[in-house]
């Protein structure tokens, strides 16, 4: 479901609108932390950004479904987190997180990198224009892999890493908190311009992945991966 | 205040919040349980989930929130908390977290009660299932079982925080603003870990805060364990995650553990966190040593001292010491309790010993007699071994006997091996010696020397027939070799 190729905004959405609201994490993690932090990291945030399925009634009101959520534990991290209770969901972030990882670990690349969840919101425009996507949240989490020399360095790690996680999701709940923009809720007809109603148990709102790896030159080699609607018409 | 909101809007706030204070209980009691907590989503509302969320309802606790809250609301002046405390096999208790919904005076005339502050406080819920996560008692509580339960108590009135000692921190999770006031939600949890528990003859519930204000009063423990096995189990040792930069990890978890009914003290040492961060809390589960009777192991940088039966004033002097100076010293622990470790079968007398009791293994043993420190092997290590050693010696059954006294300046006693119901006379050679011989099972034939040479010998005298025989056949393996590729 990620990334079929098929383009639905524009230009890039790397250049966030100007009410957009940005926030940046940054974590120093050990190789084989990074799957596990990244996930910590977005599926608190799309807990925040997600609801039950909406279900409209004739009378333009709706009812809203209900939205479990599960504890998980790292591996690898001195860490347990909250997700929502959606295969869909934690599927489509896996592979996100899999793909940044492996860029990560690729050549070129001294370890420093970052991968960006942007929340936005589609504006229709008529034909020939192609839809707008118009971002109003973009967290980016930044990421320095470490190395380390042995086992007693990897045991300080996992606490170390446990800890700044832990205020990772205190900051994460802090901007949550802050109740800023959000999009309204929308009519039925625009509904799929505000949530992604492609997973069969939860509606996140619409967004997008992407991640840009930092090589040993110092440039950055943007990968972008879209995130489709499914009924997004191709122009 | 409220004369701009409708009667049902008011209503529906009122149960808004009645409902919210309910789930917030849920939510932190249900993840001080110890489990992992997994609930399904589902796509057709079912009605009855609240803030539409999964939050499952222990019937228990609802009624526990229910009885704190009498029939009224969090207002002001009037929070709702949770206190979540750890409470040990000992007896002993100590105040981790308190959670409190509080109501103050600022109000948010605009909003929209059913559809905003509603959306609002499902937020604020699932960012309570977050933050109850991150918080140090989350740790503590996924490990309790045997050695610690941990407890939770409603209260309503006003929140006292003075039974989570010096420099607690807090963590606001969020607030949600109503037309009637704004609704905020925190923890204030704990960092100092350490607390000194006296036996009886004191009064433990001193530790436990009295509630003068609130209205209803409830303590319900959640355990792993049955009650019957809480009052005799033992705390299990934590080593301390010492090693490299201490000074940035903040400080190790102590558990002073085993000390037996007859000492005063008990100590639990768990030193604050850094930075202004949640405490470092080590991974390893509680697999420690479950020190015994005799013994204090208190591993500080990797090294067991022990002590033999420590006086108690000693130890507890010892272990309060160490925690003023944290985990910087561990050789003033190493001073006070380290005794010289009698060695098996050395040689040395009881009463040279400056300590008290002395634990030697097979002390029956060790000659009786006195001997002078010049004498002693540990101090003066014999010159030159024996040219044979005794076990050799006895495998050629030569007055095997004769070894058995040993020398008296060695440092084992050789016990000459006899096999139960042996005898000499029937077998020419006795049960010992045979199973000494035919243990393992004798060296291949092509690896002893002088048949390996020979056939190397062999080996090299034939290869040049070989060569010839391979290099008529090299088509053959030609073909054979295009075959495999």
């Amino acid at each position: 479901m990620v990334g079929t190729g098929r383009r639905c905004c524009g230009p890039s959405g790397a250049t966030p609108a100007m009410n957009c609201r940005a926030e940046v994490l940054e974590v120093s993690v050990e190789g084989r932390q990074v799957e596990e932090a990244m996930l910590a990291v977005l599926h608190t945030i799309l807990l925040h950004r997600s609801t039950g399925k909406f279900h409209y009634k004739k009378e333009g009101t709706y009812s809203i479904g209900t939205v479990g959520t599960q504890d998980v534990d790292c591996d690898f991290i001195d860490f347990a987190y909250v997700r929502v209770s959606s295969e869909e969901l934690d599927r489509a972030l896996r592979k996100a997180v899999g793909e940044f990882k492996d860029a990560l670990r690729g050549s070129g690349s001294d370890g420093m990198g970052q991968i960006s969840l942007e929340f936005y919101q589609k504006k229709k425009s008529r034909w020939p224009f192609s839809d707008e996507c118009i971002p109003w949240e973009l967290w980016t989490i930044k990421v320095n892999v470490v190395n380390l020399a042995n086992e007693q360095e990897r045991q300080i790690c996992r606490e170390k890493v446990g800890e700044k996680l832990c205020e990772k999701i205190i900051n994460i709940v802090e901007v949550m908190n802050r109740h800023e923009y959000l999009p309204k809720m929308p009519t039925q007809s625009e509904v799929d311009n505000v949530f992604d109603t492609s997973l069969k148990d939860v509606q996140p709102y619409l967004y997008k992945i992407s991640y840009q790896i930092t090589d040993s030159l110092g440039t950055s080699v943007t990968t972008t991966m879209r995130r489709l609607i499914k009924d997004t018409l191709a122009l | 205040m409220d004369t701009d909101l409708s009667s049902q809007d008011r209503k529906d706030l009122d149960k808004f919040i009645k409902f919210f204070a309910l789930k917030t209980v849920q939510v932190i009691v249900q993840a001080r349980l110890g489990e992992k907590i997994c609930t399904r989503s589902s796509s057709s509302p079912t009605g009855s989930d609240w803030f539409n969320l999964a939050i499952k309802d222990i019937p228990e606790v609802t009624h526990e929130a229910k009885k704190a809250l009498a029939g009224q609301l969090p207002a002001v002046g009037r929070s709702m908390c949770v206190e979540i405390s750890l409470k040990t096999s000992e007896g002993d208790s100590m105040e981790l977290e308190i959670w409190c919904l509080e109501m103050n005076e600022k109000c948010d005339k605009e909003i929209k009660v059913s559809y905003t502050v509603y959306n609002r406080l499902s937020l604020l819920l699932k960012s309570l299932l977050a933050i109850t996560r991150v918080t140090p008692a989350y740790r503590l509580s996924r490990k309790q079982g045997h050695e610690y339960v941990i407890l939770y108590r409603i209260y309503f009135g006003e929140v006292q925080l003075s039974g989570l000692g010096e420099g607690f921190q807090t963590v606001r999770v969020g607030t949600v603003g109503t037309p009637v006031g704004t609704i905020t939600l925190s923890c204030a949890y704990r960092i100092n870990l350490a607390f000194m528990s006296t036996r009886a003859g004191e009064d433990n519930a001193a530790v436990y805060p009295s509630v003068e204000d609130s209205q209803e009063v409830c303590t319900t423990s959640f355990s792993t364990s049955p009650p019957s096995q809480l009052s005799s189990s033992r705390l299990s040792y934590q080593p301390a995650a010492l090693g490299v930069g201490s000074a940035d990890m903040g400080y190790p978890v102590l558990f002073a553990g085993g000390l037996n009914a007859a000492h005063p003290h008990q100590v639990l040492l768990i030193g604050p966190g850094k930075e202004g961060g949640v405490p470092p809390v080590p991974n390893q589960p509680a697999h420690g040593t479950q020190a015994d009777q005799e013994r204090m192991c208190t591993p500080l940088d990797g090294v067991y001292y022990s002590a033999a039966t420590p006086s108690s004033s000693e130890d507890t002097e010892t272990v309060s010491n160490s925690s003023e100076g944290k985990c910087g010293s561990p050789h003033d622990l190493l001073e006070t309790i380290f005794i010289r470790k009698v060695g098996a079968f050395v040689n040395k007398p009881i009463n040279q010993v400056t300590m008290a009791n002395l634990d030697i293994p097979f002390a029956m043993f060790a000659p009786k007699n006195v001997e002078l420190e010049d004498n002693d092997p540990m101090v003066n290590p014999p010159e030159s071994p024996e040219t044979e050693s005794p076990l050799q010696g006895s495998l050629h059954s030569e007055g095997s006997s004769g070894s058995s006294t040993g020398n008296t300046h060695d440092d084992f006693v050789m016990i000459d091996f006899k096999p139960a119901f042996s005898k000499d006379d029937i077998l020419p050679m006795d049960l010992g010696t045979f199973y000494r011989e035919f243990q393992n099972p004798p060296q291949l034939s092509s690896l002893s020397i002088d048949i390996g040479a020979q056939s190397m010998a062999e080996d090299l005298d034939s290869l040049p027939e070989k060569l010839a025989v391979h290099e008529k056949n090299v088509k053959e393996f030609d073909a054979f070799v295009e075959t495999l590729q």
